[in-house]
């Protein structure tokens, strides 16, 4: 039965699309089926959690397209977890869209609604691979279908912005990772991803740690550096798009495809004492430090919160290169906390823009004083990202300083705090302006967003408050990454 | 029995056709009989690939006159692979010919267009099909001539100019392969492939057969558009009518592959094409510059069929490295590419030549907007060009994984990455074109949308060929090993 189920996870999204094409000159049946669509599909991957905690691992063989790689689909616990982040959080996102689209007089609704929900189908198939070969298919899947997403404007800075998503994501996937694909099944005869790992012993120090660098720059999406340009190039897309994609779907397929090859393909053992690990603890430190320091000097809001994702988004990499218990579990956890945290701030820049007009954070000084519910939102989403109580930000960074101590790297501690002081200073400043700031208007109405856009905000705040003080689902999926 | 004689029919039905096509002369008519007779090819071809399948060859000989003194046909895995190729690609393409050849085509020249087509087939399948060197030269010219007529019929007056430089080459090339032939025969004292490779054994190693080699691979190469050898192909893909653009490129330049590999692997043998002679060398670094020099060149390209012919040539690029590579891996990812590309081409081309029909131009600039206007044709290009690229799900990632493992599993990084850096290039030049579409302004007021059925449903097969031979590759790399083992084997 839960065979099946992986299928229709997949399908689901895919028959949804055909009915938003479909009811596309009606918007309100439209919608209702994109939130139809989400609620199924949520209630679908949800079903999965009691297997998937009593130990089972559900698979389905879809097709065998070259002999010894199948397109198979197999549920595990990180997997799961990724799947339940994306899927409820695709809801909330349809809502907030609603309210978004049509305050902002979007063109092309239709399409932007279609290709979301593919976007979608793409990242269960990441979410669900079974093996590497399923894992690549639909991560170039999830990358071509958010192309339409992203330029979606079709101004010429959306044409630039999707060249250089396209180039980044496309020239390091078929540069690097289907390189590491293709010669990982070479070694192995298997691409499967299996408890352990299953490159020990077949091969040496010098090919492991090429191949680690590969999987690690090849999968673009992770934005570690210097491959993170695309991420701030894909913020001409419309704002749901940011917040979804390009906070939670898109980035996190990234990191948890580092995170799944680390554990399910080197197996932690193999990683943790490599030289290649070490250099690649330092690119992700740099990455965090630097992109932090580049977010900094960002006027543009959400090129600030661009950047501010690539940092958090080194903080799995991170975990994930320090290969230890804790800081796996760590990582699985900051790919949740982090989820709803940055979709918040997105929502609130969208509602900013929708409400105002405004794109630069030098224009929000008193803005609090007309949005009041936003940026009272945006200030508890700053303190989850920074990793500040009572936010569920923090049990992802505290887990992953237990990891940096476990494994002897004291000094990557260092680099949390101080990116911990950085958040604080490129995110915080912005409620404070809005609450203190001076407004060059004299007279400040209430007037905040559309209603659509606060509930999506009000939901995706509550659980970054929620994670704080109930944690131990999400733990406990994260758990039974490493037995 | 009629299943006895499928190898003569499989030539001999497009032959006879031919003149009765010229007689019936009225374009419908023509047409007609060129589809009938295409697919009655594709039928023939795949009975005989039935009965490879059953029984592992077939010699067959002319006329009763046994071999080595009659004509003997020998088929094999690797020739009815190529067999059915090409026939099936000029049964979808000659469907998609009846509109888009009347719209280019005055009506009094199409009976002879259609003729110059049948004898293209029979000169094709006749290469592909045959066991005797000289027969091949005689189908090898056939098929030349009659596509110089197919590339001159272009509704551009630079259809001449290019059919004419296509003459001169082909002509040279053919000249070369003539002589080549002709020393092997001096050498051996026979024509019959098969006899020709035992009494190679004994007098390989002198100058005359190492020149009779040279002789054929240079003509070889002419023929496949191998660089430096492919200044033809550009203009000749590029202002011929649509509908030969699309069958050229999708199964000229691969049967001459075909012969390429028969003489290499089969007549001479591997140790003396691979081992003594330095052909490794020479394909790999004519191949690794093909790839690159010919994908660059396709990025700055404005007619987009012009694009599409520089990017063949990178193909072929590819093709020829998997040989070089000279295990049973290459050469199982170089017959299965054959496939493939037959298939991604073939998809493009139409695409263009139903591009071609509504706006008349294949500029780059005049696509603005397309996207919209021809929803499904552009579908077509978007499917046709992910496989190009060689996105996973579609047939031309499963030519690449071969490609690429066969090169890891020899340890030739440095060709791993060119055929890496060739799918990126390709990124670039089909994403050119899918921008314009999709993003670019339109240039005129909107008006007439999509290309007529008969023009759409074929392209659309192609299309989907490329998605079915993605995920399902009993076929196509099923039968590609096998081929490659046969030639691997030896025996011709």
């Amino acid at each position: 039965m839960s065979d099946s189920i992986l299928f229709l996870i997949l399908l689901t999204p895919l028959i949804g699309a055909g009915l938003i094409v479909v009811t596309g000159n009606r918007p309100n049946l439209r919608e209702t089926v994109s939130v139809v669509t989400g609620l199924l599909l949520l209630v679908e991957v949800a079903s999965l959690v009691p297997d998937v905690l009593a130990g089972e691992t559900p698979g389905l063989l879809l097709a065998i397209p070259v002999p010894g790689v199948p397109l198979a689909l197999q549920v595990e616990p990180l997997g799961l977890l990724f799947a339940l982040i994306a899927s409820s959080l695709w809801i909330v996102t349809t809502i907030y869209a609603i309210g978004y689209m049509r305050g902002h007089h979007e063109i092309h609704q239709t399409r932007f609604y279609a290709f979301f929900a593919i976007a979608i189908s793409a990242t269960m198939g990441i979410a669900l691979a079974q093996n590497l070969f399923t894992l690549f298919l639909f991560y170039e899947l999830l990358t071509i279908s958010t192309y339409p997403l992203v330029t979606h404007a079709g101004t010429p800075e959306a044409r630039r912005g999707g060249r250089v998503y396209l180039g980044i994501l496309m020239g390091t996937s078929i540069g690097f990772l289907l390189l590491a694909v293709i010669w990982t099944w070479q070694l192995t005869g298997t691409t499967g991803f299996k408890a352990g790992g299953i490159l020990a012993g077949q091969a040496s120090p010098l090919v492991i740690g090429i191949l680690y660098g590969l999987f690690a720059f090849g999968i673009g999406k992770a934005a570690l550096m210097p491959f993170h340009r695309w991420l701030p190039a894909a913020m001409v897309a419309p704002t749901p798009v940011s917040a979804l994609l390009h906070a939670v779907a898109v980035v996190k397929a990234g990191v948890f495809a580092i995170l799944k090859v680390t554990v399910y393909i080197f197996g932690i053992d193999l990683v943790g004492g490599s030289t290649a690990s070490t250099a690649l603890l330092w690119v992700a430190a740099l990455t965090i430090i630097g992109a932090s320091l580049v977010a900094l000097y960002q006027d543009n809001l959400k090129r600030r919160l661009a950047y501010s994702t690539i940092s958090q988004l080194s903080y799995v990499v991170l975990g994930a290169v320090l290969a230890n218990a804790a800081s796996i579990s760590g990582a699985a956890v900051h790919i949740a906390t982090h989820a709803v945290g940055k979709i918040t701030l997105f929502f609130c820049a969208g509602a900013i823009l929708v409400a105002t007009h405004k794109t630069r954070v030098s224009e929000l000084d008193g803005l609090g004083r007309q949005m009041p519910l936003t940026m009272g939102a945006f200030l508890i989403a700053s303190l989850s990202i920074a990793g500040l109580p009572p936010t569920g930000g923090l049990w992802g960074k505290w887990y992953l300083a237990l990891g940096a101590l476990d494994a002897g790297y004291g000094i990557l501690v260092g680099v949390l705090m101080l990116s911990t002081l950085l958040n604080i200073a490129y995110l915080l400043p912005i409620p404070l302006r809005a609450f203190f700031g001076q407004s060059p208007k004299t007279a400040v109405q209430f007037s905040e967003a559309p209603l659509p856009c606060l509930v999506a905000i009000g939901i995706t705040t509550a659980a970054c408050v929620t994670l704080f003080f109930f944690p131990g689902p999400v733990y406990q999926l994260a758990g039974m990454l490493i037995p | 029995m009629i299943s006895a004689q499928l190898p003569a029919l499989q030539v001999v039905v497009p032959l006879l056709a031919a003149p009765l096509c010229l007689v019936l002369h009225r374009p419908f008519a023509a047409w007609l009989l060129t589809f009938v007779v295409s697919g009655i090819s594709l039928l023939v071809s795949v009975a005989l690939l039935g009965q490879i399948l059953e029984q592992g060859v077939i010699d067959y000989a002319f006329g009763g006159w046994a071999a080595p003194f009659g004509i003997a046909y020998h088929i094999d895995f690797a020739n009815a692979y190529v067999l059915l190729i090409v026939t099936a690609i000029s049964t979808v393409v000659s469907i998609f010919a009846k509109r888009s050849v009347a719209s280019e085509i005055e009506a009094h020249s199409q009976g002879l267009f259609y003729t110059a087509w049948l004898l293209c087939l029979t000169g094709l399948l006749g290469i592909t099909i045959t066991g005797d060197a000289f027969n091949l030269f005689v189908f090898l010219e056939i098929s030349s001539l009659s596509s110089y007529v197919l590339i001159a019929m272009g509704n551009d007056r630079k259809a001449l100019t290019a059919a004419y430089q296509y003459l001169i080459m082909g002509t040279i090339g053919a000249t070369f392969i003539l002589i080549g032939i002709g020393l092997l025969y001096m050498l051996t004292g026979t024509l019959n492939m098969l006899d020709m490779a035992q009494r190679l054994i004994t007098v390989a190693d002198s100058r005359t057969a190492r020149t009779g080699f040279a002789f054929l691979t240079v003509g070889l190469g002419l023929k496949i558009a191998l660089f430096p050898l492919h200044l033809w192909l550009p203009n000749a893909y590029a202002y011929a009518p649509s509908a030969v653009s699309a069958f050229l490129a999708a199964t000229a330049t691969k049967v001459a592959v075909y012969v390429l590999l028969r003489f290499m692997f089969s007549v001479f043998g591997i140790d003396f094409a691979l081992g003594a002679m330095p052909l490794s060398t020479m394909l790999v670094v004519l191949g690794s510059v093909a790839v690159l020099s010919a994908s660059t060149v396709a990025i700055f390209q404005h007619n987009l069929k012009r694009m599409l012919a520089y990017s063949s040539i990178a193909q072929i690029g590819y093709l020829v490295l998997g040989v070089s590579l000279a295990t049973p891996a290459g050469l199982t990812a170089t017959l299965l590419h054959l496939f493939n590309h037959a298939l991604m081409k073939g998809a493009l081309f139409l695409a263009l030549g139903c591009i071609a029909w509504r706006l008349g131009s294949v500029r780059l600039g005049d696509l603005g907007g397309l996207g919209y206007r021809m929803p499904w044709t552009m579908g077509v290009f978007v499917i046709g060009g992910l496989s190009l690229i060689g996105l996973p799900l579609t047939a031309g990632f499963i030519s690449k994984w071969y490609l690429v493992l066969a090169a890891v599993e020899r340890g030739w990084w440095p060709v791993v990455l060119i055929i890496i850096a060739g799918s990126l290039l390709a990124v670039i030049y089909v994403w050119r074109v899918i921008e314009t579409a999709y993003l670019g302004k339109t240039k005129e007021a909107v008006s007439g949308t999509e290309a007529p059925l008969s023009m759409l449903v074929p392209a659309w097969l192609l299309a989907i060929a490329n998605l079915y031979f993605g995920m399902h590759t009993e076929l196509s790399a099923g039968i590609a090993s096998q081929a490659a083992m046969v030639l691997f084997g030896g025996q011709p």
